[in-house]
C-alpha cells in the first residue's frame, strides 16, 4: 500500500558532505587521529614556508654587483646574478659564447620535437640527435673549423659542460647497451658470460672508482705518447658505466616481448639481425623509453661526481665561485640555485616518463 | 630446430659451413676471445712499459709500509705509525659504519614516507610526496655539500656550542655525546638480551605448534617484547647499573670526554640517508599499490580482523615486490658513500684509493683493491637476493 503519492522534492546533500568543507571532513578532518595529523602537518608547513619565503623573496636582495648590495638578512640572489653567466657557460670566453647558445637552441629544439607528439618526421630527428648533432656541436664548441677559434676544453663548463656529458654519455651508452643486451640474453656460451661480467663489473662498483681509474689508470694503460684529453677519459668512463646500466632497461624491454614474437619472425625464415631489428627492437625499445628516460635522470645527477677529479660542471663551478674570497659565505645561495636547476631538469623528466608510462599502457603488456 | 624437412637436397651436398647456426656461434665466439686477449695484451703491455717508465715496482708488498699520515674517524687504533694495510681496513670500517647507519635510518624513514603517500589525509599524502620529489631529484653531492658546507661547517665554535640539556653539544667541530663506561659486571646485560632472543624466539614457534594444534593463542609480539627489553632491565637493576657516563667537558678551545662525531660523517650520513629515503618511500608506496583490493577484501570476507589482514595478507605479498628494489637501493647506498671523498670523510675511497693511493702511486693495486670491496658487496647482496627471491617465488600451478 503506498501512502503518499507525491515524490519527495529532491533533497540537496548534508551539510558538511559537500563543497570545501565536506572536502575537508573527507580529506582531512575524518577522524581525532587524522585531524591531530592535519594540524601537525600544517605546523610543519608553516615552520618551513615561513622562513624559506621570506628568506628567498621577501628580504632578499636582486640587483646589483658586489656583495655590499647585499644587506644579509635575507638570500644575496646578486652573487648569483654576478656569476651567472660563469654558472651556465663555465670558463669558456665570453665572446664566443654565441657558439654556445647555438648549441644550446639546438639542443632544445631536438627535445621539444621528440616530445611533442603531433610533430612529423621523428625518425629523422632522433637520428640526426644521434648522429648529426654530436659533430656539429663539436665543431661549435670546439672550434678550429671554419675560422672558428679553438676553444680548449678544460675552458667548459657549467650547465653546458653537464648537459654534454649527460648527453654524450646517453648516445655513447645506447649502442652498447643495446650490444651488451643481446649478447646477455644470447645462447652462446661465452658471448653471454662475456657479457654478464662486463656488466654486472661496472653496476659493482662505485661510479667515483671509475671516474678514478678513468683518470689514474686509462694513461697506464695506453702508449706513453697517446695524451688523452681529461674530458674524454670522464666522458669514457661515464659512457661505460652508463653503458651497463642501460643494458639491464633493455634487457628488461626485451623479456617484456612476448616469445611468440620471436618465433613468428623465424617461422617467416627472418634471419637473427631481421628479427631484432624489424620485430623485436621497434617494439621493446618503444616500451623502454620510460626506463630510459629514468636512467638518464640518474647520469644526470651523477655528472656532478666530475668535479672530483677536476672538471668544472655546474656543481663544481658553483663550489668554485663559493671559495672567491669577495663572495665568501653564500654557499647557501649558490646550493640553492645549483639545486633548483638540477630539480627543474630531473623533476620534468621524471613527470615526461611517467606520462609515457601512461600512454603506453595500452594493455599491449603481458 | 635440428629436424631439416628439405630432404628433396642431392645427397652428398653438404650446405657450406657458415650456414650452419653451431659452427657460426662457435667461430663468433673464438673471434671475439681473440680480440677481448688481445685487447688485454695491449693494456698489459703498455701498463708494464709505463710502470717501468715511472720507476713503480708492482706488487702489494707498499701494504706492510709505514703510512705516515693520519686519519680523523677511526674505529679500531690507528696511528700515524701504522701501515697502509691498516689506512685499507679503517677505510673499510667507516664506510661500513656510514653505509649501515644509513641503511637504518634511510629505511626508517622511508617507509614512514613511503606510508604518508598513501595516507587518506589529504595533507599528509602530500607533504610525504612533496619530500619525494624534492630530494629524488637533486643530486646527492650537492646535498652532501648543503650538508656540510652550508649547514655543519657555518655552526658556531665549541665556545659557543648549542647545547642541549648538560649532555649534548654542537658545534663546528661536530657532535659530542656522553659516552657510557662499562663496569665489571656490565657483560651480564648482553648475555641476557640473548638468553631473550633466543627464549622470544622459542615462544613464537611454541606458540606456531600450539595455534595450529588447538586453535588458541597468545600475544606473543607484546610477550616477546616484554623478554627482550624486560629481562635485561631486569639484571641492570639488579646489578645496581654498572654503567658510568662519561660527559663531553669544554677545555679551552674544544671538548673533551664523551664520543665526538665528526661533521663530515654527519653530513655524509643525513644527505645518504634522505637522498636514498626518497627512492625507498617510492618503493614502499608502488609494492603496497600493487596489491589488488580483491585480496584486502576476501581476507575481510574471511572476516580477519583488520590488523590480520594487513599482517598475512597484504604486509606478506608487498614484501614480495618491495625487497628486490630496496636492497638495490642498499647497494647504492653503500655506492655512495664513497662520494665522502668530496668532504674529506675518511672511507675507503677517501683514506686508501685517495691518500694512500697518491703517497705510494700504486695505481693498480690500490684501485683493484677498493673494486674488489664494492664487488664482493655487491656480489653478496644480489646473492641474497637471488636466495629471497627463489624463496618467495609464486609457485603457479
Amino acid at each position: 500500500m503506498i501512502h503518499n503519492k507525491d515524490m519527495i522534492p529532491e533533497q540537496p546533500a548534508p551539510k558538511g558532505t559537500i563543497g570545501p568543507i565536506g572536502w575537508l571532513r573527507g580529506n582531512l578532518f575524518n577522524g581525532p587521529i587524522n585531524s591531530l595529523f592535519t594540524l601537525l602537518g600544517l605546523y610543519v608547513l608553516y615552520l618551513l614556508l615561513v622562513p624559506t619565503i621570506q628568506w628567498a623573496f621577501i628580504n632578499a636582495d636582486w640587483i646589483g654587483d658586489s656583495r655590499e648590495d647585499c644587506s644579509r638578512v635575507g638570500a644575496c640572489w646578486v652573487f648569483v646574478n654576478a656569476r651567472f653567466s660563469q654558472f651556465i657557460y663555465g670558463l669558456y670566453p665570453s665572446e664566443e659564447y654565441w657558439r654556445a647558445n647555438i648549441v644550446f637552441a639546438m639542443f632544445a629544439g631536438i627535445i621539444a620535437w621528440m616530445v611533442i607528439p603531433r610533430l612529423p618526421f621523428k625518425r629523422w630527428v632522433t637520428v640526426f640527435a644521434l648522429l648529426g648533432f654530436p659533430v656539429v656541436a663539436y665543431v661549435l664548441l670546439h672550434g678550429g673549423y671554419f675560422d672558428l677559434p679553438r676553444v680548449s676544453t678544460h675552458r667548459w663548463g657549467g650547465l653546458m659542460l653537464t648537459l654534454l656529458l649527460a648527453s654524450v654519455g646517453m648516445i655513447g651508452a645506447l649502442p652498447i647497451g643495446i650490444v651488451l643486451a643481446l649478447g646477455r640474453r644470447s645462447n652462446m656460451p661465452i658471448v653471454k658470460t662475456f657479457c654478464v661480467i662486463f656488466i654486472e663489473f661496472w653496476r659493482g662498483v662505485p661510479l667515483i672508482t671509475i671516474l678514478f681509474m678513468a683518470s689514474v689508470m686509462l694513461p697506464l694503460f695506453l702508449p706513453s705518447e697517446i695524451n688523452i684529453d681529461r674530458l674524454i677519459r670522464a666522458l669514457i668512463g661515464l659512457t661505460l658505466f652508463q653503458s651497463a646500466y642501460m643494458a639491464e632497461v633493455i634487457r628488461g624491454g626485451l623479456q617484456a616481448i612476448p616469445k611468440g614474437q620471436d618465433e613468428a619472425a623465424a617461422a617467416l625464415g627472418m634471419t637473427y639481425w631481421k628479427r631484432m631489428g624489424l620485430i623485436i627492437m621497434p617494439q621493446a625499445l618503444k616500451m623502454m623509453i620510460p626506463g630510459i628516460v629514468n636512467t638518464f635522470i640518474s647520469l644526470f645527477k651523477d655528472t656532478t661526481l666530475v668535479m672530483i677529479i677536476g672538471l668544472f660542471d655546474l656543481l663544481g663551478i658553483v663550489q668554485a665561485a663559493l671559495s672567491d674570497s669577495r663572495w665568501l659565505g653564500f654557499s647557501i645561495e649558490g646550493y640553492v640555485f645549483a639545486a633548483f636547476v638540477f630539480w627543474i631538469f630531473c623533476f620534468s623528466m621524471s613527470r615526461y616518463s611517467q606520462y609515457l608510462e601512461r600512454k603506453l599502457n595500452t594493455g599491449h603488456k603481458q | 630446430m635440428s629436424v631439416r624437412p628439405n630432404d628433396a637436397r642431392p645427397a652428398g651436398h653438404k650446405p657450406p659451413f657458415w650456414r650452419d647456426r653451431a659452427k657460426r656461434a662457435l667461430i663468433f665466439q673464438l673471434i671475439l676471445v681473440a680480440v677481448v686477449a688481445a685487447f688485454l695484451i695491449y693494456i698489459i703491455g703498455n701498463t708494464q712499459a709505463n710502470l717501468e717508465a715511472r720507476g713503480i715496482t708492482t706488487g702489494f708488498g707498499f701494504l706492510s709500509d709505514t703510512a705516515g699520515f693520519g686519519i680523523g674517524q677511526t674505529l679500531i687504533e690507528y696511528s700515524s705509525q701504522s701501515s697502509y694495510g691498516r689506512t685499507f681496513v679503517i677505510g673499510l670500517l667507516n664506510t661500513l659504519l656510514v653505509g649501515g647507519l644509513g641503511v637504518l635510518a634511510a629505511s626508517i624513514i622511508g617507509f614512514i614516507v613511503g606510508i604518508a603517500r598513501l595516507s587518506p589525509n589529504w595533507l599528509i599524502a602530500k607533504l610525504a610526496n612533496a619530500y619525494i620529489e624534492t630530494f629524488r631529484n637533486i643530486p646527492l653531492l650537492l646535498q652532501i655539500f648543503f650538508w656540510y658546507f652550508a649547514v655543519l661547517r657555518t655552526l658556531p665554535s665549541a665556545r659557543e656550542s648549542m647545547a642541549f640539556g648538560e649532555a649534548i653539544f654542537l658545534n663546528v667541530r661536530g657532535l659530542y655525546l656522553p659516552q657510557p663506561l662499562f663496569e665489571s659486571g656490565f657483560g651480564l646485560i648482553p648475555a641476557t638480551f640473548i638468553v631473550a632472543i633466543v627464549a622470544s624466539i622459542a615462544l613464537v614457534i611454541w606458540n606456531k605448534r600450539r595455534h595450529e594444534a588447538t586453535g588458541k593463542r597468545l600475544p606473543v609480539f607484546w610477550m616477546s617484547l616484554v623478554i627482550i627489553f624486560g629481562l635485561p632491565l631486569l639484571v641492570l637493576v639488579v646489578t645496581g647499573v654498572p654503567v658510568t657516563w662519561e660527559m663531553p667537558v669544554l677545555r679551552g678551545f674544544n671538548f673533551g670526554g664523551g664520543i665526538t662525531i665528526i661533521p663530515e660523517f654527519l653530513a655524509l650520513w643525513l644527505a645518504l640517508s634522505i637522498y636514498t629515503a626518497s627512492f625507498i618511500a617510492e618503493i614502499v608506496r608502488s609494492g603496497i599499490q600493487a596489491i589488488p583490493h580483491g585480496q584486502t577484501e576476501a581476507a575481510q570476507a574471511l572476516s580477519l580482523p583488520r590488523k590480520l589482514v594487513l599482517r598475512l595478507v597484504v604486509i606478506p605479498q608487498a614484501m614480495r615486490v618491495i625487497i628486490p628494489p630496496l636492497t638495490s637501493q642498499y647497494l647504492n647506498l653503500i655506492k655512495n658513500s664513497s662520494l665522502a671523498t668530496a668532504i674529506g670523510y675518511p672511507d675507503l675511497v677517501s683514506v686508501f684509493a685517495g691518500t694512500t693511493l697518491n703517497q705510494t702511486g700504486q695505481a693498480i693495486e690500490v684501485i683493484a683493491m677498493t673494486m674488489a670491496v664494492y664487488l664482493i658487496i655487491s656480489l653478496l647482496v644480489s646473492m641474497f637476493m637471488n636466495w629471497f627471491n627463489a624463496r618467495v617465488a609464486l609457485v603457479e600451478r
